[in-house]
């Protein structure tokens, strides 16, 4: 490998993370601020990367299909933790892991009554449509830098959420002592579902926009959730910060990891996971 | 999933995903149960993945058995049919419980399945053990018809090796003398990339490098880039389904799609086109079927199918075809009279299949001997260019039957 492979492996790893800490950018919200372990995470990103695809087709334009996607999957949400997720806050961890099984089964289901079961593409937008050539016979898709770019922003936005507004400020009092922060007469029950909400529009955002890249297919969010769970856990439970660091973690070990030791490729992931935790129990960024 | 639960407790975890596995396999039963007992007809027990990302190939397997039965007047060998479903799940760790649901509880005398390759080695061991004939109408797996080889497996789709030998001759002709071959890491992939080399090397070609991607992994960013870094002649790849999609996807995206050329087996473009726009357009496959094949029997077969189903058949409808083909000469020679095993395995080793994919016989380990062809993807299609290979035998290795 020469130098400039090696810079376009970099470049390849770094682009993997991002994409990885999008996706896992809600889990790290749902799982590490509320507590609960949300195994639909993946199927949010299922209905949002069909959400873009019908809607794409309807409307013509992805940019479209976004805007009308994300309202409907922040409703969608809201509707969810109303509904069902409000009752397990106070339960074990057990019973949020039955029902958000059982989740999983039903949007499979309703996925198959309302799309079916085929693949589908969904057509890259025609202004991001390009290549930049790197060597001569190599070059990089336009649009996987733009998501690049799209992650970069949105995990500054969410940074500076839960940082530095009093709605962040809000959320993670909440996080540690929900009873406290009520009596002082926040609205606790309120900022969870909006909290819900976000995360699963964050899924919903990253299958919608990750959808001309990964394509539209039957159980897709079963193959990003085991990965997602080892982002947050790597990065320590409830810190943006920390899935940040560990999505670029995971992204370079696995590029670099195929290219160097092709054999091992499969479980290098997960012994960089095991590494991190006899090193630091609770995470990179995780309080113990 | 255990790798991720740090943070809340292992056991409950098991248990709760444990106990909905249980709850939904009680469900499955019941209905089952209720068509035992009625008289002398055929029992013909199907195992097949119903649910899950093989559904659509279970149900083409199925359809095309029962076109072939249909067309017998709904009888093989003079005996109605009488079909026991189990839904498979594609899932290799539930493959020796439901085979045994069809050969102790419901006591076919014919088993037809199936399409994942870990499930057809449990239903192997199983089939040898108890004698029962199987007819394996997908599975490609090599060991199948080489080491667990008996009198009474049969398999009318084609062998892993079978699919990739011949592009070797194919590369060569066309002036490549070097490529690198790319895949999942698990058993079909390795075994087509086995058939390939053995195949090209016998030309003198040298296969340069084995990339592999953990299954079922799709982020193929990192060893496209490695691809572009040795610049092979020509690259050789074995993916499937919707990770087939997407390779071909990000093989046209990275550039490289014009400037090495793109080879593998027909599963690469088979099922995918219609998703992927014109990312393969051009791409050369080689399989035992295709579209635009010149054989009668094939036309009449695609209107036929077409009709009963509403659908456009594929490979997988033409193997499930085949199985009731190959077993209604076995049921004709001994009118029907299924106890006479060997009577009806003396009939199905000599048989002549009539196949839309052109004539075959069955080899001595009994897998298809039959013409691989050459196909290239025009539009939505994969159009037949040419004979790859004329009456390619799987040499069976390990076969002591």
């Amino acid at each position: 490998m020469d130098f400039a492979f090696f810079l376009i492996q970099l470049l390849n790893g770094l682009q993997y993370g991002l994409l990885l800490f999008l996706v896992a950018s809600g889990l790290t919200l749902i799982f590490g601020i509320m507590g609960i372990i949300n195994l639909a995470h993946g199927s949010f990103y299922m209905l949002g990367a069909y959400l873009a695809w019908s809607l794409a087709s309807l409307t013509g334009s992805l940019a479209a299909a976004i805007a009308l996607g994300i309202p409907l999957t922040v409703l969608f949400g809201m509707a969810l933790e109303w509904l069902l997720v409000r009752r397990l806050y106070d339960r074990d961890h057990l019973f949020q892991v039955l029902l958000t099984y059982g989740l999983i089964l039903v949007f499979e289901e309703i996925r198959s009554i309302l799309w079916g079961d085929d693949m589908h593409g969904v057509p890259v937008p025609a202004l991001l449509n390009a290549s930049i050539p790197l060597t001569d016979n190599l070059s990089y898709p336009v649009y996987r830098l733009f998501i690049s770019g799209v992650c970069l922003l949105l995990a500054y936005g969410l940074y500076l959420l839960i940082k530095k507004t009093r709605l962040g400020m809000m959320i993670r009092a909440g996080a540690s002592n929900r009873d406290m922060v009520q009596s002082l007469g926040i609205n606790i029950k309120f900022i969870y579902t909006l909290v819900f909400a976000v995360g699963v529009a964050l899924a919903g955002f990253a299958g919608m926009i990750n959808a001309p890249l990964s394509s539209v297919f039957p159980n897709m969010g079963g193959h990003v959730l085991i990965i997602c769970f080892v982002v947050v856990v790597i990065g320590g439970i409830g810190s943006v910060k920390g899935a940040m660091a560990a999505s670029l973690m995971i992204g370079l070990a696995d590029t670099f990891g195929q290219v160097l030791v092709p054999e091992m490729a499969g479980m290098i992931v997960y012994l960089l996971m095991a590494v991190v935790l006899i090193w630091r129990p609770a995470g990179l960024f995780g309080r113990a | 999933m255990e790798k991720t639960n740090h943070g809340f407790d292992r056991r409950e975890f098991l248990k709760g995903t444990s106990a909905i596995a249980g709850a939904s396999a009680v469900g499955t039963l019941a209905p089952l149960g209720l068509a035992r007992a009625q008289g002398a007809k055929l029992r013909v027990g199907l195992m097949l993945p119903y649910t899950g990302t093989y559904t659509p190939l279970g149900v083409a397997i199925t359809n095309g058995f029962k076109l072939a039965v249909e067309e017998r007047g709904g009888k093989l060998g003079g005996r109605e049919i009488e079909y026991f479903v189990v839904d498979d799940e594609s899932n290799p760790g539930k493959a020796p419980e439901n085979t045994n649901k069809l050969i102790q509880r419901d006591k076919v005398d014919v088993l037809i399945g199936t399409v994942h390759s870990g499930v057809a080695m449990g239903m192997a061991k199983i089939a040898r053990e108890s004698g029962v004939l199987w007819l394996n109408t997908n599975a490609g797996a090599d060991d199948v018809t080489g080491p667990l080889c008996a009198p009474n497996i049969f398999r009318t789709s084609f062998s892993n090796w079978q699919t990739t030998y011949p592009l070797g001759k194919v590369l060569k002709a066309k002036g490549y003398n070097n490529a690198v071959f790319i895949t999942w890491k698990y058993a079909a992939g390795e075994e087509m990339l086995r058939g390939f080399r053995e195949g090209f090397e016998k030309e003198g070609g040298k296969l340069t490098k084995e990339l592999y991607l953990p299954f079922p992994q799709v982020e193929f960013q990192a060893l496209l880039t490695e691809i572009a870094s040795i610049k092979p002649d020509a690259v050789v790849s074995f993916f499937a389904g919707v990770g087939a999609g997407k390779f071909l996807k990000d093989y046209a995206a990275s550039g490289l799609k014009g400037k090495i050329p793109l080879y593998g087996n027909g599963f690469l473009t088979d099922g995918v086109l219609e998703a992927i726009g014109d990312a393969a357009e051009g791409v050369e496959t080689t399989l035992h079927y295709g579209d635009n094949l010149n054989v009668p029997k094939d036309k009449a077969f695609r209107l036929a199918y077409a009709k009963a189903w509403k659908l456009q058949p594929d490979v997988y409808a033409v193997q499930g075809y085949d199985a009731g083909q190959l077993l209604a000469a076995g049921l004709d020679a001994v009118k029907g009279d299924i106890s006479n095993k060997a009577g009806v395995i003396k009939a199905m080793e000599s048989a002549k299949i009539d196949s839309p994919r052109g004539a075959w016989t069955l080899s001595k380990a009994h897998n298809p001997v039959q013409d691989i062809y050459l196909r290239k993807v025009v539009g939505n299609q994969n159009v037949v260019q040419s004979v790859a290979w004329k009456a390619l035998a799987d040499p069976a290795r390990g076969c002591k039957a």
